[in-house]
């Protein structure tokens, strides 16, 4: 499997490298994925949560007979 | 107010690549901009980060997205700089990228550094990501070098990059 590699571009010499990865580059690369991950997925969990409670609220208000316009008004 | 703006350095990926740094950054100018065009090789939408003097740990992010389903915002401590979720894949429509652009005043002052970001994906698909981030670089030294990357993965062939410098006289 080829190693990912890394671009560098030196700002003062105008120099362009392309070097492959270390190990340790790897391995804190899947660290930081996994810590992205957790955290997104902690973000989209709190607002599905909000859309749920959200929708529930719009049932109840629908059950005790308020038309779709009147929610809206209510929710705005 | 800036009246310079000046292209520092440039980069076309001719191959996909996990990272791109850009080092040596003069120290001339008063501020730093950042503009990228950015996909992933692989499928998975991606944060786009960046990193500032080689740390990855000094960012205090503010960060709001929106999905064209839900708006969400939060918070994040000891980051990299990151914009979430605009960098589409081999998931998303073919041959689209994200856009951003990073901002860095006074990036050789001897204080800790706000940046801000902005950054939006693009798919021909109900599901596409807006984002924002001011973050606090919690650094006082001077900013000589920036890494973007993906939170996994790597920039697919075509991303592109650009930092300029301004100069305010």
């Amino acid at each position: 499997m080829t190693r990912p590699t890394r671009v560098e571009v030196n700002c003062t010499t105008g120099e362009t490298s392309i070097i492959e990865l270390t190990d340790a580059e790897i391995a804190a690369n899947e660290a930081a994925a996994l810590a992205a991950a957790d955290q997104r997925e902690a973000a989209e969990a709190e607002a599905a949560a909000v859309a749920a409670a959200k929708a529930a609220g719009q049932a109840k208000l629908a059950a005790l007979g308020l038309t779709a316009e009147e929610i809206a008004a209510l929710i705005k | 107010m800036a009246n310079t703006y000046t292209l520092i350095e440039a980069q076309t990926l001719a191959s996909s690549a996990a990272s791109v740094t850009f080092s040596a950054i003069p120290a001339t100018y008063t501020d730093l901009v950042l503009r990228v065009s950015v996909r992933r090789d692989a499928s998975g939408r991606q944060d786009l980060r960046l990193a500032v003097n080689g740390s990855t740990s000094d960012g205090s992010n503010t960060w709001l997205q929106g999905s064209g389903a839900a708006a969400t915002s939060g918070t994040s401590t000891a980051q990299y700089v990151r914009i979430n979720n605009i960098v589409p894949s081999t998931a998303e429509t073919a041959s689209t990228f994200g856009s951003a652009e990073f901002y860095l005043p006074s990036y050789l002052a001897s204080a800790n550094k706000p940046i801000s970001g902005f950054g939006v994906g693009e798919n021909n698909a109900t599901t596409a990501y807006i984002g924002a981030v001011a973050s606090l670089y919690s650094q006082t030294t001077a900013i000589s070098s920036l890494v973007l990357s993906l939170a996994t993965g790597s920039f697919d062939i075509g991303s592109s990059f650009y930092l300029y410098g301004i100069k305010n006289s």
